[in-house]
């Protein structure tokens, strides 16, 4: 699968209190989640996007609690993926569960601006800068996640494991 | 080689013969959790299966906690999906309103997680029970509706770092000042993906109540559980408990040649009750350093500090004291058990007497859900985990962290202050 959008940036320790606050967690549908993610940081930002835009932050990625909410609305406003230097751990399998792809890449991370256009090969996790012509290598995701992924998600592949 | 704690608990719920960090393997789960938040989206996972019955319906808990008692139209949906769910699958440990506590509180006080479980929970904190010598983490709700199903999940075998704490602990310094300290050295991805395994003299000598508030904030660091190997301590604590669950308990102990990705070692006696400033639970800072700075609210509750010691040293500094006239005070007993043993104890009526609000157990104000909400410009201090912007409501509003006794202190002076200065 080929990803290709244009990106919007954020800093480190993006928490998931930024990405959807709590005042939205009443809330499970996607649309709506998305109509306000990162309203916590920038909010009005989901009208901004365009489908397929994709998400560049620094490390340590979706931290705080472990809402999936926050993968749902990152997803549900139309950003195809997230590229980060590294992600917190509970957002990290919320995301992969959901089947929004995401890439650990630090090089990618620094060097991405806000509103380069970027494109993504999802099967080898090689990143291509467009607007810089410039190339990055994404760590490459365990063979057990990708059978994951392959699946259609962690539910798919839990019935078919039963 | 030998095997840290979390390691063999790992290894005994995967029934392979040898783990390492990195391995990725499946493990019976012992208990699962889910919330008023996340349970909603793990019961429509589940539902969209078309399966009839969930793997072990005692093996679930489900906890009405974050919005409750329903704060809203939408809410009392959520929290009816979770009703429902709860009757239809003959759910054994569903509290209702009335009965139920803030999750990472009640769970341990019911017996329902002992030394050498594996517990996962749809919610950050349920790293708590690593207090007990559990291996305990927090993941989303499609890993709970996974777990709904096959009463597994896959884990990634974590590295651990060895905190090693000297030394014996000032007046007025706890498990939370702990933490906060740790944090603030190693930051809030210091123990990313990894193990944090509590140790020392510092250790061995903290009740249970304070070893819960440490564990609790693991995930504040970025770990993926908080451990203390389970002693006479926690046994004494979990010979109360069990009587109620009637459950079993094995002791694990890490190996002296276990192997650490880090070993860090503090001398607590240099360590004063911290403050977190915000944005960040690493911001921490002794409390003489950021004495005088003005507040509008303190909190005194939640899954890390409601727990009936945290209430008795809150009490201890607002005896016959007044809460300063510019600030609110609100009170959160984490659980019903809690709440009654206040009331026998005296401190409900220190509280009220004092000016406080007192609430029944909720998550509320913690994560800006209800009960407590700030507008911009407005300042908290709370006992609670977590102060990142907005958190409590208005993204132009700011939490400060601390123990019970700085945010009882600090609400009798109307400025951040040394429980000293109240005394």
């Amino acid at each position: 699968m080929i990803i290709k959008g244009k990106t919007h940036k954020f800093k480190d320790d993006i928490n998931t209190d930024e990405i959807i606050p709590a005042k939205y967690l009443s809330h499970t549908e996607p649309e709506v989640l998305g109509e306000f993610c990162m309203d916590g940081i920038i909010p009005g930002f989901s009208k901004g996007i365009s489908k397929g835009d994709i998400i560049v932050a620094g490390k340590n990625f979706g931290c705080g609690s472990s809402r999936e909410h926050a993968p749902i609305s990152i997803k549900g406003c139309g950003i195809s993926c997230v590229i980060a230097e590294d992600f917190a751990r509970i957002f990290y399998r919320n995301s992969i569960n959901i089947g929004l792809p995401i890439f650990e890449c630090a090089e990618a991370s620094k060097a991405i601006e806000e509103g380069d256009e970027v494109e993504v090969d999802a099967s080898t996790g090689l990143i291509r800068n467009l607007t810089r012509s410039r190339s990055y290598q994404a760590k490459p995701m365990p063979a057990f996640m990708q059978e994951l992924i392959e699946a259609g998600g962690l539910m798919k592949w839990v019935v078919k494991k039963k | 080689m030998g095997y840290t704690i979390t390691e063999k608990i790992l290894m005994a719920h995967s029934g392979k013969k040898s783990v390492s960090p990195g391995d990725l393997i499946e493990c019976k789960v012992d208990l699962c959790l889910g919330n008023d938040i996340t349970a909603p989206i793990a019961i429509s996972e589940f539902e969209k299966t078309g399966l009839e019955k969930v793997f072990d319906n005692r093996k679930i808990a489900l906890v009405p906690d974050h919005f409750v008692p329903a704060k809203d139209i939408k809410s009392a949906e959520q929290l009816k999906v979770l009703r429902e769910f709860a009757r239809k699958h003959r759910i054994e440990h569903y509290f209702e309103v009335g009965c139920m506590g803030i999750e990472h509180a009640l769970l341990p006080e019911q017996g329902l997680t002992m030394p050498g479980d594996l517990i996962i929970g749809a919610d950050s904190h349920t790293c708590t029970y690593g207090a007990l010598g559990a291996f305990s983490t927090g993941v989303g709700s499609t890993d709970l509706a996974a777990v709904f199903v096959r009463g597994k999940l896959w884990f990634k075998v974590p590295e651990s770092i060895r905190f090693v704490f000297k030394g014996k602990l000032n007046k007025w310094v706890g498990g939370k000042d702990l933490i906060l300290y740790t944090i603030g050295d190693i930051g809030v991805d210091g123990a990313l993906y990894k193990t944090m395994e509590f140790t020392g003299e510092a250790i061995e000598r903290l009740p249970m109540d304070d070893r819960f508030a440490m564990c609790n904030m693991a995930i504040e660091a970025g770990g993926k559980n908080g451990i203390i190997a389970a002693d006479d301590i926690t046994l004494k604590y979990v010979r109360q408990t069990t009587k109620k669950s009637k459950r079993k308990w094995k002791v694990y102990k890490s190996d002296k040649d276990a192997s650490y990705c880090e070993v860090k070692e503090y001398d607590v006696s240099g360590i004063e009750p911290m403050v977190s400033l915000p944005p960040l639970p690493s911001n921490a800072k002794p409390v003489s350093r950021v004495r005088g700075i003005r507040i509008d609210q303190s909190v005194i509750g939640s899954c890390t500090n409601g727990r009936i010691s945290d209430l008795r040293i809150a009490a201890k500094v607002l005896k016959g004291k007044r809460v300063h006239k510019d600030v609110r005070c609100i009170i959160f007993p984490a659980t019903q058990e809690i709440y009654l043993q206040a009331m026998k104890e005296g401190l409900i009526e220190t509280f009220v007497k004092a000016g406080c609000a007192v609430s029944t157990p909720t998550c509320g104000p913690c994560l800006g859900g209800h009960m407590g909400i700030l507008s911009a410009g407005e300042r908290c201090i709370a006992t609670t985990n977590r102060n990142f912007v907005g958190r409590m409501g208005h993204l132009k509003s700011e939490v400060y962290l601390s123990n019970p006794a700085v945010a009882a202190a600090s609400a009798v002076k109307g400025r951040i202050a040394h429980p000293e200065e109240a005394a």
